[in-house]
Parts: C-alpha cells; structure tokens; sequence
C-alpha cells in the first residue's frame, strides 16, 4: 500500500519535472529541473531494487553529467525569447518523435508481450546482491558491449580535447626541463673591468 | 512491502523534515513578517544604482573540458565497482576484459596528458 502509493508519487515528480525541463524560461532552471528528475528516477531505480543503478545515476548523472550541462548552457548564453520561439518551431518534429516511441511502448504492451516476459526475467534480487548480478555478466556475456563502451569513452576524451583544448600564447608557466637544461654560460656572463673605468 | 527500502526510510524522513522546515520559515517569514510593498521596494537594487546586467556570465570553454573529463574516468570507476565485488565469479575472462577496457582508457589518458589537456594554465 505505501509501497505503490510513494512510487507513484514518485513517479509523479519525475513526469512534473520534465514537464519544468521543457517549460521553464531560464535555461538554468531547466537543468535544475533535470537534477530533480535524475534525482527521483534513481528513487524509482529503487523501488525496483536495484540499489547500484540508482547510486550510479546519482553519481554520474547528478554529480557529472548535469554539471556539464550547466556548463554548456553558462557557455552559450541561449535568449531566453530565443528558445521560446525554438521550442514552437521544433513542435511537429516533436511531435512526430513523442508519437513514434509512443506506438513502440504500445506495440510491446499490448501485441509483442512476449518480449517483455523476456525482459522481466531478472535474478531474484531478494536473495542476490545487485552489483554481484550485474558484474557477473557485464564483463564476461556482455564483453563486446563493455568494450565498445571503453571505445566511445576513449572518442567522447579525444573528442573533446580537440574540440575545446586551445593553446593560450604568452601564458607564463614553469618548464622544468627547460630549468634544469640551463647552462652556467647561458645565464651568467663574465666582464672583466679594467681598474677606474667601470661604469 | 519491500525490505530492502526501508533501510532507505530515514533518508525519506530526513527529506520530508528539510522540505518541512524549508517551508515552515519562509511560509512564517511570509505570515508573521510585515508586509508593505511600494514599488521603490520591489524595484532591483545594487549598491545604489540599477543593475547593469545579468547575473549570469559566459563561463570559459576549460571549464567544459575538465567537467567532460572528469565525467569519463568518473564512469571508468562506476565499472570497475561490480567488476570487484563480482572477480571471484567471471573468471580470467572478466579479468582481462577489464583490462583490455583500462589499457583503452589509458591510452586516452597518455594522449591527455600529453596534449597538456590537464594543465590549467
């Protein structure tokens, strides 16, 4: 009884907050709203017991991927008309999109359950641990998989190093090898002065 | 009822007391507070003078690059964590699918430093 009523009233927050994500003016309100529904899937992640993903989620979605978003959105300085007037002209593909992934939830609801039943057939989670479930086939059935993971990380690093790494010039900075490279003659220089006509 | 979550029931307390208590001190500031409003009051206000502009500034693209970076080795160590608890089970395959994916990762990592990526300035 409780159990239901609170994921639905979790439920409840995550779909409120994602209506905030697209409605809100202010691009910064928009990613809080985004924390606030990663913050309430990891809840429902939870209710489903699977305590690793829900840490994960607030681990790698609150504590990185939404401050990179806020990043972004400092970066670019989006009008606040200016995505108003976005958000209108992008409603047919919108719609088009929402309604597409509307007929597949439909169609593996109501035609193809089979798939579901499949999908449904998780480990019994009271008596095994969610981590040990999941390390036990991650690496070993699903190894393609997880290097092809390791793969887009290695692009997404690359990637962004090319994109935004830029070579400031005339920034002072301490070369070491540079440092200790420096000869005495390089540095030090000997005059000899003649008596009663040094300057 | 699940018995997992109810370890997890004081955290739901704890939250529905800050969200209680967030609300009793505005709603009493609100209440008890005097309210008369003019509109030289509710006008913005900065040292004297009209605000020159937002509050928001354009961050520094570096700031981009550390964040992204971060979130990549952040994920690295979200894998390794049931790849540990679960070692005992995979056997010498997992281990070395492991492996393969840090020796991938740190490949990226000598490109990085190399570039001077992890350099501020």
């Amino acid at each position: 009884m409780y159990y239901s009523m609170l994921f639905y009233i979790f439920s409840f927050f995550v779909i409120a907050s994602s209506i905030g994500v697209i409605t809100s003016k202010n691009p910064v309100y928009c990613v809080l709203y985004l924390i606030l529904a990663f913050i309430n899937s990891a809840i429902l992640f939870l209710f489903l017991n699977a305590e690793f993903l829900a840490m994960l989620l607030i681990v790698v979605y609150v504590g990185a991927v939404a401050v990179l978003f806020l990043f972004v959105v400092m970066m670019l300085n989006i009008n606040i008309e200016e995505k108003k007037s976005k958000f209108l002209k992008f409603k047919p593909l919108s719609i088009i999109l929402g309604s597409i992934i509307l007929v597949e939830f439909l169609y593996f609801l109501i035609i193809d359950n089979s798939t579901l039943e499949k999908l449904s057939n998780t480990p019994n989670l009271e008596q095994k641990n969610n981590t040990i479930s999941l390390g036990n086939i991650l690496y070993t059935d699903f190894a393609l998989l997880f290097q092809m993971c390791g793969v887009i990380l290695l692009v997404a690093m690359i990637g962004a190093i090319v994109l935004t790494l830029r070579k400031r010039p005339g920034v002072k900075k301490q070369i070491i090898k540079n440092q200790v490279d420096t000869k005495k003659e390089d540095v030090i220089e000997v005059v000899s002065v003649k008596n009663n006509e040094g300057a | 009822m699940n018995e997992n979550l109810i370890n997890y029931l004081p955290i739901l307390i704890f939250i529905m007391f800050a969200i209680a208590i967030c609300i009793a001190f505005i709603a009493s500031a609100f209440v008890v507070g005097n309210q008369n409003p003019d509109p030289e009051k509710n006008t913005p206000f900065e040292c004297g003078f009209d605000v020159f502009e937002d509050t928001r500034v354009n961050f520094d693209v570096r700031f981009y690059l550390v964040a992204i970076l971060f979130i990549i080795f952040d994920l690295e160590i979200a894998f390794l964590f049931p790849w540990a608890v679960s070692l005992g089970n995979i056997g010498l395959f997992g281990f070395w699918s492991m492996m393969f994916f840090l020796l991938v990762l740190t490949f990226g990592f000598i490109y990085e430093w190399k570039k001077g990526a992890l350099e501020w300035e």
